[in-house]
């Protein structure tokens, strides 16, 4: 099923969308090959008698931002968990249109999972995969601390950092290896609203700079229609609503576009509930 | 070395500048002047324990004859060789069962049986293997430093974030990798609470194994006292052993804050 909501586009977001313009050129000539798509069929996974993912269908275009969001084990992190790699598929297929390396997918954890005995940089240069003794290893880390604002920190242990702090390293390493799939499993999950709100801006640049396809399992609809292009509603299992969200960007947080769009998610989600 | 001593600081303790050092010595001094001043005034006969300068002036008198110096010489190089054997091959089978399921039941429940048994259990099978040779103590020592070292070494392995673990491998490390950049640091504070439940019992193994059998080192310096009623030779035999002790936990502690400095407990706040 496939609802669209379509908003009007102002102009001032239309003077905002030129502005930006010329500098996404400029980061797409340097990077040739950008996010890459991703084709999910037929995707099951069962944990013992438990059938979490009964037969997930999707295509994802290369560069989209696409937020899942569903009730609490409906099955969306195992998707992310799968579609990353991590656990083994039992049937279906999951392809990234060309041959992917390791360091083309990445995921970001609630938790932070920092390596407390090594260094903010060391712990974004563990980010780099296979190319970590290479000379450059130094430099691209630095690169990516700066892209999320915390040059200043890089000789400090992780556990002088505060939460969102920490969360900013984890994603500086999930971005230094130059990422084409970002998977973010309820990345914001553990931080207090104001560092939620700031977060949730850092991850749209980024993303916006990169331009890699992003995949972002969440609880909060509100975060989800804020970033994404597209959010799917998983239930039980399956892809119940696939929602495009037409809203330009920058997007204007608590604008009556979004809060509807959030509002009528919701009522699906929660009207799940009401059938059972 | 008490089992306070070895846990992190979580809470912050109270410290007075600079006196920070010094503070730790004002019991020790307070204890030897009480004792100087009961043994001066007749509180306590000189018989039942000599008087602090006493004990000083045998340990002058053992020093320039050389005998101290040799003694002290060859207790520390059977603790250090013991330590090192015992702690070395204690390490090798904690990392080893700690990182293979196969290892660990191979090994893991003949180690707990031999565990068991109280290793100064050994002494008279031990003289009978080895005389009172050189590798009688070393082997008394060894394997008294074995388990603490074995046993933590596992325990931190197997305690390391598994989450940590997951994220080494999805960020592509080798197995070697792994270790050197995941596990192992993971596993150090573990393994540095067990190094210094060893030391304590490298010293009191040693203790018993040159009372009993031996024709050198602190503790045959103390059996010989003994025998010739040289009871300040005694008391100074035991006060070297509590400060080697001593010198042993400060160089545990020491290595422990350079290795441990990411850890919150050891950063200067």
């Amino acid at each position: 099923m496939q609802t669209a909501l379509l908003l009007p586009e102002t102009e001032r977001d239309q003077r905002q969308r030129t502005r930006i313009a010329p500098q996404a050129r400029r980061v797409r000539e340097d990077r040739p090959a950008l996010g890459l798509p991703l084709t999910i069929r037929n995707l099951r996974k069962s944990f013992g008698d438990n059938e979490v993912l009964r037969g997930i269908d999707l295509h994802i275009p290369a560069g989209q931002f696409v937020a899942i969001v569903g009730k609490s084990g409906c099955g969306k992190s195992t998707l992310l968990r799968l579609i990353a790699g991590l656990d083994k598929i039992d049937a279906g297929a999951i392809s990234f249109g060309e041959a992917a390396r390791p360091e083309d997918i990445r995921v970001m954890f609630q938790e932070p999972r920092l390596l407390p005995w090594a260094r903010v940089l060391s712990n974004v240069e563990v980010g780099l995969g296979r190319d970590r003794a290479s000379l450059d290893a130094h430099p691209r880390a630095e690169h990516a601390l700066t892209e999320v604002g915390l040059a200043d920190k890089r000789d400090q242990w992780p556990s002088v950092l505060s939460g969102g702090q920490k969360q900013r390293v984890a994603l500086a390493r999930a971005l230094v290896s130059q990422p084409r799939v970002l998977a973010f499993d309820e990345p914001l999950g553990a931080l207090d609203a104001l560092t939620r709100i700031s977060m949730q801006r850092l991850l749209e640049r980024v993303w916006r700079d990169q331009g890699f396809t992003a995949i972002l399992v969440t609880h909060d609809v509100a975060e989800a229609v804020a970033l994404a292009d597209r959010v799917l509603v998983i239930e039980e299992g399956r892809i119940a609503h696939d929602v495009t969200v037409h809203a330009p960007r920058p997007r204007e947080r608590g604008s009556v576009e979004l809060a509807s769009l959030e509002g009528s998610i919701l009522r699906h989600l929660l009207s799940a509930d009401d059938r059972t | 070395m008490s089992l306070i001593d070895s846990l992190p600081r979580v809470a912050r303790p109270l410290r007075l500048p600079r006196a920070d050092g010094l503070i730790q010595w004002i019991v020790p001094l307070a204890i030897i002047v009480i004792w100087q001043i009961a043994c001066v005034t007749g509180l306590v006969p000189t018989r039942v324990l000599p008087a602090p300068s006493d004990v000083a002036l045998a340990g002058w008198k053992l020093l320039l004859s050389g005998e101290l110096v040799r003694n002290i010489w060859v207790s520390f190089w059977r603790a250090s060789i013991g330590f090192l054997i015992g702690g070395s091959i204690g390490f090798a089978f904690g990392l080893a069962n700690g990182l293979s399921q196969l290892s660990a039941k191979l090994t893991d429940t003949t180690l707990q049986m031999v565990r068991n048994v109280p290793h100064l259990a050994l002494i008279p099978l031990v003289i009978l293997w080895f005389g009172i040779d050189e590798s009688a103590k070393l082997f008394l020592v060894a394997l008294g430093v074995f388990f603490p070292i074995y046993l933590n070494t596992l325990h931190g392995i197997r305690t390391v974030d598994p989450q940590l673990i997951e994220m080494g491998r999805i960020y592509g490390m080798s197995d070697g990798e792994l270790f050197r950049r995941v596990i192992f640091p993971g596993a150090l504070p573990s393994i540095f609470v067990g190094i210094r439940f060893a030391l304590g019992i490298m010293w009191l193994t040693l203790i018993v194994a040159e009372t009993i059998a031996a024709s050198s080192g602190l503790g045959y310096m103390a059996m010989q006292a003994r025998e010739f009623m040289l009871i300040d030779v005694v008391v100074l035999s035991i006060l070297i052993y509590a400060l080697l002790g001593k010198l042993a936990d400060s160089a545990s502690r020491l290595l422990e804050r350079l290795t441990l400095a990411w850890h919150p407990a050891f950063q200067k706040r």
